[in-house]
């Protein structure tokens, strides 16, 4: 086996990736950022940061049923995004 | 004497009195029975204890049948008391309570055990497999949900019932305003019951995903596991969400936060909002696998496979994701703008084309069939013309403009015993019938089947169709009473002689189980209905480890495919077989969890902080515990299997 098999490239990327997504979140205290650009550079990077998670150390893609995981995560990510937009929409945004 | 004051009913009069004697009564009398008989060893071993999946099922749609008649009475005593204008049978406070713990007692402690229950049987069976995923774990959700409602069902005699309606809508739930402990009781029975329904949810998905017989694809799998596996999926979306909510009503409730109050930043709209999250999905949670049962049923009974397998599926997952996004329907009229309304209106009548798409299929399936009327296709033939009434108004009610007009009227209560009758109670009860010689070895009666169906479908309508009428010329719902002048009257009384014909087709039902148990003959058959699926194919009762050889499947309707093409199902020869091991701790904690539950509603602390530790501690004890389960021996499978054969042939 060649050494380029034996190197776990993929997860020392991921690692060195994880490790900048924190640096970026922590810019958010270091710099004065207005607290909505704020929210959203830390919104971005946790999101980047939970997939490296699941995709490189938790072996989501790796195994036979790697469908049914992705389907399973993005539907989660979809009920989740509609009931958290979906409460603000109806209770704060179109609220009268 | 004032410590003890706390738990009586606030509002006592001589039926309440006199329910609490018979509650002593019965529970001294079963005791005393238990003892007589000495069936206490056989109750613990065979049932308490239990981790098989038949037996929780059959646990699980006995409890529903008991909270049924708690409901039934519930309801029976509201259409008593509506019957005429200005009845005195029942106060407002009175009537509060009984519309509210109807409304919680059927949805959460009939529809949902019933529907868990059947799948709890059936789907292991009908996918091939030994038991679910984590049989443990099934058995600590059937005692959560038992003791959940058992919680739920002594309020009316210990402390007073919850009586804000089932929805428990704040301001109105908060403590200003529902000051007896019975929306505690509402909060914390309604959580124990929903952990285990979560846990159901868990179970189940796993179950379907790994425990497949070898060739049974995801798209070879029968109808009703596929409505299952949908369902849970939905249960593990939306149960998390009450979990939250009822926590925060808890936490408003006991002590003293200010989440859903109307001062220091709270927000009561919150609590509609998140109540509806997991409400309407609840909805789906319940039908879908009436759906799936109907889906068997259908194609039996037609004697044909069933019409669009694929579009069938994609319907069901089309609903599940649909059921997520049309939740702000049930608040229309309660201050959101026009956006809102036009979002979830639009939304909301998408899901109309799925289930018409389901429809249709059922009626493909049955075009050119050669149908029979068996009892549980007569449910499903009454299911179609029904839940299509239902459905339209439910269209009806879709329309954000129009609803300012049907909202909070009977006519919404119409569309939903519309939809939620023939949608869950028909589907219900025609699979008990239709999988009742499964489980215990012989037939329920026709006759009695057929009258029973005959009252209840007749009846239904006659006390619920009159309901969107009254509705429309603006009767209220959960009003005690109205004045003559209204001219309601006539119309309520048809409702009541409705809800009667109901009690005697249900009580029907019950006679029907008393008389097959005592006089219907013994294993005439093991497929009575000469069905397609594989829960078919093993013994009807079913031995303890299912099938004694793992079946090999290769189409949609395995079982179908032996009988008639003589595809082998069985390949292979006998091994020793993998069983789980019985064990007390679910049932132990079932009860720890109904003391930490009752202190919790009267605010008994010390009690509550013990019992919680308890739970805790036997939470850590299993995760130290060995338990690799047993061995059936392949001779002891012989032998079973050769007097299952022998009781076959004496026939």
């Amino acid at each position: 086996m060649s050494l380029k098999e034996l190197f776990p490239i993929k997860h020392v990327m991921g690692f060195v990736f994880s490790l900048i997504l924190t640096v970026v979140a922590l810019s958010v205290l270091m710099f004065d950022l207005s607290p909505k650009t704020g929210v959203i550079i830390l919104l971005v990077t946790a999101f980047m940061q939970a997939s490296i998670q699941l995709v490189m150390f938790m072996h989501a893609g790796e195994s036979e049923d790697k469908h049914s995981i992705y389907t399973n995560v993005l539907y989660a990510l979809f009920i989740a995004l509609v009931t958290i937009f979906g409460t603000l929409l109806t209770m704060i945004w179109g609220y009268q | 004497m004032d410590y003890f004051s706390r738990f009586a009913p606030p509002h006592s009069d001589p039926m309440i009195v006199m329910s609490q004697f018979a509650i002593v009564g019965v529970m001294i009398a079963i005791v005393a029975g238990l003892t007589y008989f000495k069936k206490w060893g056989y109750l613990w071993n065979e049932w308490l204890t239990t981790v098989d999946h038949k037996k929780i099922g059959i646990m699980y749609v006995l409890s529903a049948l008991l909270m049924l008649f708690r409901g039934g009475a519930d309801a029976l005593l509201m259409r008593a008391q509506t019957a005429i204008p200005e009845n005195g049978l029942l106060d407002g406070q009175h009537y509060n309570e009984i519309f509210t713990t109807h409304g919680v007692v059927m949805i959460l402690f009939m529809a949902m055990p019933f529907i868990i229950g059947l799948m709890n049987v059936v789907v292991p069976l009908q996918i091939g497999a030994r038991d679910v995923a984590f049989p443990r774990l099934n058995a600590l959700s059937f005692w959560l949900f038992f003791f959940g409602a058992m919680l739920f069902n002594i309020s009316f005699v210990v402390g007073g019932s919850p009586d804000s309606g089932w929805t428990a809508y704040f301001p109105l739930a908060g403590n200003e305003f529902s000051q007896s402990v019975g929306t505690n009781y509402y909060a914390i029975a309604i959580q124990i019951a929903g952990i285990g329904t979560l846990m159901t949810g868990i179970n189940f998905i796993v179950t379907i995903l790994k425990m497949r017989a070898p060739g049974m694809t995801m798209m070879k799998m029968p109808m009703f596991t596929w409505s299952v596996f949908i369902t849970n999926i939905i249960i593990v979306f939306a149960f998390p969400v009450l979990t939250v909510a009822l926590a925060l009503m808890t936490m408003d409730r006991l002590f003293g936060t200010n989440f859903f109050t109307m001062a220091n930043g709270g927000m009561d709209m919150l609590w509609a909002n998140l109540f509806w999250v997991w409400g309407h999905p609840e909805v789906y949670i319940v039908v879908l696998p009436a759906f799936g049962i109907y889906s068997e049923i259908i194609s039996t009974f037609a004697r044909r496979n069933l019409y669009g397998y694929k579009s069938m599926v994609f319907s069901m997952v089309a609903i599940s994701a649909l059921s997520f996004v049309v939740w702000a329907h049930h608040f229309y009229t309660m201050g959101h703008g026009v956006m809102v309304n036009s979002i979830f209106s639009i939304t909301t009548m998408a899901i109309a084309v799925p289930t018409g798409v389901k429809m249709f299929n059922w009626l493909f399936t049955l075009y050119k069939g050669k149908i029979e009327f068996k009892t549980p296709m007569l449910w499903a033939m009454a299911f179609i013309p029904i839940f299509l009434i239902g459905g339209v108004t439910g269209v009806m009610l879709a329309m954000a403009s129009a609803d300012y007009q049907y909202h909070n009227t009977m006519f919404l209560v119409a569309h939903f015993h519309y939809v939620l009758i023939p949608g869950t109670v028909f589907a219900v009860l025609a699979g008990f019938t239709y999988w009742w010689p499964k489980i215990f070895g012989f037939s329920l009666s026709e006759k009695i089947g057929k009258w029973s169906f005959w009252f209840i479908a007749i009846s239904f309508n006659l006390a619920f169709f009159p309901m969107f009428i009254t509705g429309l010329n603006g009767q209220a719902r959960r009003m005690y009473t109205y004045s003559e002048s209204t001219g309601f009257g006539p119309l309520n009384l048809l409702s009541f002689v409705g809800a009667a014909g109901l009690a005697i087709g249900f009580a029907l039902i019950v006679y029907n189980i008393y008389w097959s148990t005592r006089y219907a003959p013994r294993h005439v058959t093991e497929d009575p209905w000469n069905a397609r699926s594989l829960e078919w194919a093993t013994h009807s009762p079913v031995p303890e480890y299912n099938f004694a050889i793992t079946p090999t499947v290769s189409s949609t309707e395995a079982f179908w495919d032996a009988k008639e093409h003589g595809k082998p199902l069985f390949q292979g020869s006998y091994e020793k077989i993998h069983m789980p091991n019985n064990s007390g701790a679910p049932f132990i904690m079932g009860v720890i969890f109904f003391v930490f539950g009752f202190s919790m509603v009267f605010s008994m602390w010390t009690l509550a902080i013990i019992s919680a530790i308890g739970i805790f501690v036997f939470m850590a004890l299993r995760s130290f515990e060995k338990d690799h389960g047993h061995y059936i021996s392949v001779e002891e499978v012989m032998e079973t299997e050769k007097k299952c054969e022998v009781l076959k042939n004496e026939n």
